[in-house]
């Protein structure tokens, strides 16, 4: 087993293309450890990502922003810009572990470890998230929805990994909310996962709206049915019971003991209400802020 | 390519070891430089017993490669009491009984310790959810809680 711990994305790439054998990049190392102990996987060669200044800052970017893929759960809550942009997404990403976990755990760990139950991404599927994807052939931006297929298999080819997530600019009546269902209170997986982002115009009509569910599937989906149910209403009560059937309508769950076909399918499309109330109270909020930051 | 050398800091000292890939800071710990205060509750990020700070970020030393402490600065139970004077942590976790086998102890001392210094007035609420990844076996959690709250207080001078 090798470790390298590379100072820029293009020579990280340039690693894991010319590996042989079994490679692998260490963000956090919250999943990769575990998986190593347990002897899951057995990597030839460890790349460490956390020495790239690309991957380890945030960046505003056109009124957006740009999280370095290296960045821990922790650091990304602590920024009170992004907490105010894409609240949903963050927490999402705070829901991930203990303390300590969230010291180390990035968004694009739990995104490229490619878990159906992953926190972060229905949050950031619902915010449109864009990946950029450094690899033999350059970059390519690609949305998270694209990045999984199945638990550990992901769209990402050999050499390829991902440099830093884009979270765009939103307009002032925006905003979004991410839920689970967990049994107890902290540190469990989610039984059903669901994140709404919505815009509305000066109204209160609203005019976009994606909702990104997770735990239900073979991978997170994106659930276009719910956003058409919300999109040119005032996201009123009958607009929410047509959210809730959609949501529960994308599930194809499994049974196990944490839930029951039956009880993720009804839990997906209360937790989808729910979420949609949440991002419509905060883009009135944070409209009547005048859409500060 | 077993053998990586590592210079990183550990509770203020520039420290050298040379490490396997597979090792992590909790085996380099115990194991290499005879820190032993750190513990391996479950070597899976569940306890919390392995807690230590990262460059100032509270981490699982067992979800970390001993490698990846090159150039970092950590933070062990060990380099809390200052000689015998103990951080009031400590103190408040003896004056209120709130260890047993004490396994748990050195993780809830670096975690709450780091709590503290981000949040010197947290509320019961917050107390327990930043410990929530600190498991122990046999105190129930009460007195541990109990304690944070009044070494908090006391910190903040009342
Ligand atoms: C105690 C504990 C509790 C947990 N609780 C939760 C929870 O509540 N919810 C939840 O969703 N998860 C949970 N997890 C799982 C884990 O913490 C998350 O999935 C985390 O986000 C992973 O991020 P990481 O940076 O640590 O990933 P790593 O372990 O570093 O990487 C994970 C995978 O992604 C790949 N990868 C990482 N970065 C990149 C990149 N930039 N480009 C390409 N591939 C990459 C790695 O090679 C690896 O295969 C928990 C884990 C532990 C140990
Ligand atoms: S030994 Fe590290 S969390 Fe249990
Ligand atoms: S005192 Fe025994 S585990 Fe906490």
């Amino acid at each position: 087993m090798r470790y390298e711990s590379p100072q820029t994305v293009e020579a990280a790439a340039a690693l894991l293309a010319g590996e042989e054998g079994l490679a692998r990049v260490l963000a956090g190392g919250t999943d990769l450890l575990v998986q190593m102990r347990s002897g899951m996987v057995e990597p030839d060669l460890i790349v460490d990502v956390k020495n790239i200044p690309s991957m380890t800052s945030i960046v505003e970017e056109n009124g957006g922003y740009r999280i370095g893929a290296a960045v821990p759960s922790a650091e990304m809550n602590e920024h009170k810009g992004l907490c105010a942009l894409w609240p949903g997404v963050m927490e999402g990403a705070d829901l991930i572990g203990s303390t300590q976990v969230q010291g180390r755990a990035t968004m694009i760990g739990n995104l490229c470890n490619c878990g159906p139950a992953a926190d972060s991404v229905p949050g950031m599927v619902a915010a449109n998230a864009i990946a950029t994807i450094v690899g033999p052939n350059g970059r390519r931006d690609v949305p998270v929805i694209d990045i999984p297929v199945a638990p550990g298999k992901s769209t990402l080819t050999k050499g390829e990994l991902v440099e830093s997530v884009f979270l765009p600019a939103r307009p002032k009546r925006a905003g979004d909310a991410y839920l689970r269902f967990i049994p107890r209170t902290e540190m469990d997986i989610a039984v059903v996962g669901v994140g709404v982002s919505l815009e509305l115009d000066g109204d209160g009509v609203c005019t976009h709206a994606r909702v990104g569910l997770g735990a239900v599937a073979i991978k997170v989906l994106l659930v276009e049915d719910a956003a058409k149910a919300l999109i040119g209403t005032k996201v009123d009560d009958a607009a929410l019971e047509k959210v809730a059937a959609a949501t529960s309508a994308a599930c194809k769950p499994i049974d196990d003991k944490r839930g029951t076909i039956e009880f993720r399918t009804k839990v997906a499309g209360v937790l989808a209400t729910r979420a949609a109330k949440i991002a419509l109270e905060r883009a009135n909020a944070r409209a009547s802020n005048g859409g500060e930051k | 390519m077993s053998g990586i050398h590592v210079s990183t800091k550990i509770n203020g000292d520039a420290v050298e070891y040379v490490c396997d890939v597979e090792e992590t800071l909790l085996d380099v710990l115990r194991d290499k430089l005879g820190m032993t205060g750190s513990k391996e509750g479950c070597a899976s990020g569940d306890c919390g017993a392995c807690s230590v700070t990262v460059d100032g970020r509270l981490t699982c030393s067992c979800l970390m490669l001993g490698a990846e402490a090159q150039g970092r600065e950590i933070g062990t139970i060990e380099g809390i009491a200052k000689g015998t004077e103990l951080h009031p942590v400590q103190q408040k976790i003896l004056d209120n009984a709130a260890l047993q086998c004490g396994v748990c102890t050195p993780g809830f001392v670096v975690a709450a310790k780091a709590l503290l210094e981000k949040k010197p007035d947290p509320t019961e609420t917050e107390v327990r959810y930043w410990l929530a990844g600190n498991l122990c076996r046999c105190t129930g959690y009460d007195k541990i809680i109990r304690a944070v709250m009044d070494a908090a207080a006391e910190m903040r001078g009342n």
